[in-house]
C-alpha cells in the first residue's frame, strides 16, 4: 500500500513537473478520427504549421479505426492531465464523446470540434467545419444543370459511406438530392425518398474497392444509371472502374465531395464531373489560432451567421462550369487541394 | 475321466446350463441409421458438400425471388469477379487455419505489397516486372516474420499476427504517405500491375484474368494439399502437432513455410487488388482479414485445425458474394445485408459442429 502510494506520488510529481516545464508554451491537443485517412493527415499538417507559427505545443492523437471512441476518450483524458489549453477533435462518435468533452471543458479547456459537429453541437465551445449539406447541394445543382432536360429522366445511384447514417454522410447525400431537386422526405435520414429516379443506395466504406462493388451491384439493379453521387473521391474512383469495365464510363456522370489532390486530378481527367472541395488544413489552422487567442485571454470563437458552426468554406471544382454557379477549374483547385 | 483324447468331452450335468448362455465375446452394436444420420455421415466424409449445397440453394433462392436479373450469366460472373480478392486471400488463410492457426495480418500484407509495387513502378519508375517481383518478395518477408515469431518464439499465431497487422499497416501508411496512386497513372506507367483486371468475355459472362488466376491458385493449392506429402503433413500438424512430431514430421518447418507461402499469396492478392480497383490505395484491404476468415469458416474449415478444404473456402467466398449481390438486387437495405451475413457465419459453424458429432 505504502509502495503504491509512493508510486502515485512520484507519478503526480512527474506529471506536475512536465506540465510546469511546458507551461511556457500552451499545449494544444489534436485528436483526429484516424491517422490513416489522407484528409486527417492534411488536417494534422495544417495544425503542425499553425502550432509553429503561433508558438504553441501540438500533441496529436487519433482513433485506431473509424468509429473508435475509446482511444479518443483516452486522448482527452491524457490532455486534461497534461494541462492542455485547448483540444481540437474530430469525433468518431458525436454523441458518445460528449461526457469526456464536458470533463475537459470543466477543467477550463477550450474544445473545438473540427469537420464533424458534436451532438448536440453546443457540447463543444465551437465547431470548425465544412457545410456538408451545402457541399452536397452544390454538386446536386451542378448535376441538374449539366443534365438539363435529361434531369427529369435521370437514373440516380447513391454511393454512401456506411450503414451508421452518421451526420456527414446524411448531410452530403441529402444535400445532393435537394440540389438536384428531389423531395427529401426526412432530411435526417438516407433512403426514405420516394422519387422514381433514384435507382438505389449502397455503401462504400469510402474506399475504391467499396465504390466499385456498390456501383456494380446498382448497375445490376438498373443498367440505365446516368448519374452517380459518391460520398468521397475514392468511392468515385471505384465507381468509375466499374463503369469503365462495362463501357459506360463516357456517358455516366459522377459527382463527389472532398477535394483531395487525387480527386481533383480525376476531375481534370473527366473521371469525376464535379466535386466540392473542403479545407481541412484551414480547419486545423483556425482551430490552433482560436486556442492561442483563448489562452492569451481572448474570447471563444463565434459561429458563422445563421449557422451553429464556423464555416470553413466549400468550393465547387469542375472543368465544365454551368451558368451562374461559381466554381474553380481543376488547375486552380490542384494548387490548393484540401488547403 | 475316461475319454480324455476326444475333442468334446461329454458335458456333465452342471455344465449343460452353459449351452443356454451367451457365447459371443464382444461385438459392435449396429443400429439402423436414420436418413438424417446417413446424411450426417455423408457430409462428414465430404467436407465441401455442405458449402456446395448451401451455394446451390442460395443461387436457386435468389434466382427464384430476384429472377433473371440475378441469374444472368453476366451477373453470376460478376459475383466471381467480386470475390476474387477474398478468394485469393482466403486461400492463404485456409492454409494457416488448417494448421490450427489464424492470420490477422493478411489484409495488411496485401495492401503493403500493393503500395510497394505501385511506388516502385509508378513513382520511382522501375520496370513493372521488377516492382512485381519485389512486391512478392516483400510478401514473403512478411511471412518470414510471422513464421519466425510463431515457430521460434512459440507465440500464439493470433497474437503474432495481431501485432504484425499493426506493424505492416503502419509501414504501409509510412511508405505510401497515405497517398493514393490513381488508376490513370498506373495504366499509363505500369499497365502490368493492372493486368489481372483485364476482362474476358465468354458467352455473355465476363471474367477477368484475376478470376482465372484465383481458380488456378485454388487448383494448385488443392493439388498440394491432397496429392503431396507437404499437404498431408499440414493436416497432421493441424490435427495433432505432438503426434505429427512423433511420427517424424518437422512441424516447425511446416508451420514456418505455411506463413511464408501465405505471405506470397497475399502479395499475389495485392496484384489482383490493383487489377480490380485500378488505383493503389493505402486504405484498401481494411476488411480483408475478417472477410477471409468468414470465407474460410463458411467454407467448412475448422478454426481448431486439421479440417478444411481449399475448394470449401472458394465456395464460402462465393456464398457470401451471392448473398451480398442477391440481397442488394432484392432491394434489401445494406443494414440487413450485414445482419444476414452474420447469421450465415453462425449457421455455418453450427452445422459444422453437428456434422462433427458423427465421430464423437
Amino acid at each position: 500500500m505504502r509502495q503504491s502510494l509512493g508510486l502515485i506520488a512520484a507519478f503526480a510529481l512527474a506529471l506536475g513537473s512536465t506540465s510546469s516545464f511546458a507551461a511556457d508554451k500552451s499545449i494544444v491537443g489534436l485528436i483526429t478520427k484516424t491517422n490513416t485517412n489522407p484528409f486527417f493527415v492534411k488536417m494534422k499538417a495544417g495544425a503542425d504549421e499553425a502550432a509553429k507559427a503561433n508558438d504553441v505545443e501540438l500533441r496529436s492523437f487519433a482513433g485506431k479505426v473509424d468509429g473508435d471512441n475509446e482511444s479518443q476518450v483516452a486522448a482527452i483524458e491524457d490532455l486534461i492531465a497534461a494541462g492542455a489549453k485547448g483540444i481540437l477533435i474530430t469525433p468518431n462518435d458525436s454523441r458518445a464523446i460528449v461526457p469526456a468533452v464536458e470533463k475537459a471543458r470543466a477543467a477550463g479547456i477550450l474544445v473545438i470540434a473540427l469537420d464533424t459537429p458534436l451532438d448536440p453541437p453546443n457540447a463543444a465551445d465551437a465547431t470548425f467545419a465544412t457545410d456538408n449539406f451545402l457541399a452536397g447541394e452544390m454538386i446536386g445543382q451542378w448535376a441538374a444543370k449539366t443534365l438539363g432536360a435529361k434531369a427529369a429522366s435521370a437514373k440516380i445511384a447513391l454511393l454512401d459511406l456506411n450503414v451508421n447514417q452518421i451526420s456527414v454522410d446524411v448531410a452530403r447525400d441529402q444535400g445532393f438530392l435537394k440540389g438536384f431537386g428531389i423531395d427529401l422526405g426526412n432530411p435526417a435520414k438516407i433512403g426514405d425518398e420516394k422519387d422514381a429516379r433514384i435507382v438505389g443506395h449502397d455503401v462504400t466504406l469510402g474506399s475504391e474497392e467499396g465504390g466499385r462493388k456498390a456501383m456494380e451491384n446498382l448497375l445490376q439493379k438498373n443498367p440505365d444509371i446516368s448519374l452517380v453521387y459518391t460520398i468521397n473521391e475514392p468511392a468515385a474512383a471505384g465507381a468509375y472502374e466499374a463503369l469503365r469495365s462495362v463501357g459506360r464510363d463516357k456517358d455516366v456522370l459522377i459527382v463527389s465531395v472532398d477535394g483531395g489532390c487525387p480527386g481533383v486530378r480525376n476531375v481534370k481527367d473527366s473521371v469525376i464531373g464535379a466535386t466540392s472541395m473542403q479545407f481541412p488544413l484551414l480547419m486545423a489552422a483556425k482551430g490552433v489560432e482560436a486556442v492561442k487567442t483563448f489562452a492569451s485571454g481572448g474570447g471563444k470563437p463565434k459561429s458563422s451567421p445563421g449557422l451553429d458552426f464556423v464555416n470553413t468554406g466549400v468550393e465547387l471544382v469542375t472543368d465544365k462550369p454551368v451558368g451562374e454557379m461559381p466554381s474553380i477549374d481543376s488547375a486552380a483547385a490542384l494548387k490548393k487541394c484540401w488547403g | 475321466m475316461t475319454d480324455i483324447g476326444s475333442s468334446r468331452p461329454a458335458a456333465q450335468a452342471f455344465e449343460l446350463v452353459l449351452d443356454k448362455g451367451e457365447s459371443r465375446v464382444a461385438e459392435f452394436e449396429v443400429r439402423a441409421r436414420s436418413p438424417l444420420q446417413k446424411l450426417q455421415h455423408f457430409l462428414h466424409a465430404n467436407p465441401t458438400a455442405v458449402p456446395a449445397i448451401v451455394l446451390l440453394l442460395s443461387v436457386a433462392a435468389f434466382g427464384f425471388t430476384v429472377g433473371p436479373r440475378f441469374l444472368s450469366m453476366f451477373n453470376l460472373s460478376l459475383i466471381i469477379q467480386q470475390v476474387t480478392i477474398i478468394g485469393v486471400i482466403g486461400a492463404a488463410q485456409t492454409l494457416i487455419v488448417i494448421t490450427a492457426g489464424i492470420d490477422l495480418s493478411v489484409g495488411a500484407i496485401m495492401v503493403l505489397c500493393s503500395v510497394i509495387m505501385g511506388k516502385l513502378a509508378v513513382t520511382i519508375g522501375l520496370p513493372a516486372p521488377i516492382a512485381l517481383v519485389v512486391g512478392v518478395a516483400a510478401g514473403a518477408g512478411c511471412g518470414v516474420l510471422n513464421g519466425t515469431l510463431v515457430t521460434r518464439l512459440k507465440l500464439p499465431p493470433f497474437i503474432v499476427t495481431l501485432g504484425t497487422w499493426s506493424i505492416f499497416f503502419a509501414l504501409n501508411l509510412w511508405y505510401s504517405a497515405s497517398e493514393t496512386i490513381r488508376s490513370q497513372e498506373v495504366a499509363k506507367i505500369a499497365p502490368l500491375l493492372q493486368a489481372l483486371g483485364t476482362p474476358v468475355n465468354v458467352l455473355g459472362a465476363r471474367f477477368t484474368y484475376g478470376s482465372f488466376f484465383m481458380l488456378g491458385l485454388v487448383a494448385s493449392i488443392w493439388f498440394a494439399l491432397n496429392r503431396t506429402a507437404f499437404g498431408r503433413h499440414l493436416y497432421a500438424v493441424g490435427d495433432d502437432p505432438d503426434a505429427a512430431r512423433l511420427s517424424g514430421i518437422r512441424t516447425d518447418r511446416i508451420l514456418f513455410s505455411v506463413y511464408v507461402i501465405a505471405g506470397v499469396i497475399c502479395a499475389l492478392g495485392a496484384w489482383t487488388l490493383i487489377g480490380r480497383i485500378g488505383s493503389i490505395s493505402p486504405q484498401a484491404g481494411q476488411t480483408a482479414n475478417l472477410d477471409s476468415i468468414t470465407a474460410v469458416v463458411v467454407g467448412g474449415a475448422s478454426l481448431f485445425g486439421g479440417r478444411g478444404s481449399i475448394i470449401g473456402t472458394l465456395i464460402g467466398a462465393l456464398i457470401v458474394g451471392v448473398f451480398r449481390n442477391g440481397l442488394a438486387l432484392s432491394d434489401v437495405d445494406v443494414l440487413w445485408q450485414e445482419f444476414a451475413v452474420g447469421w450465415l457465419i453462425i449457421i455455418a459453424v453450427a452445422l459444422d459442429q453437428w456434422i462433427r458429432k458423427v465421430s464423437a
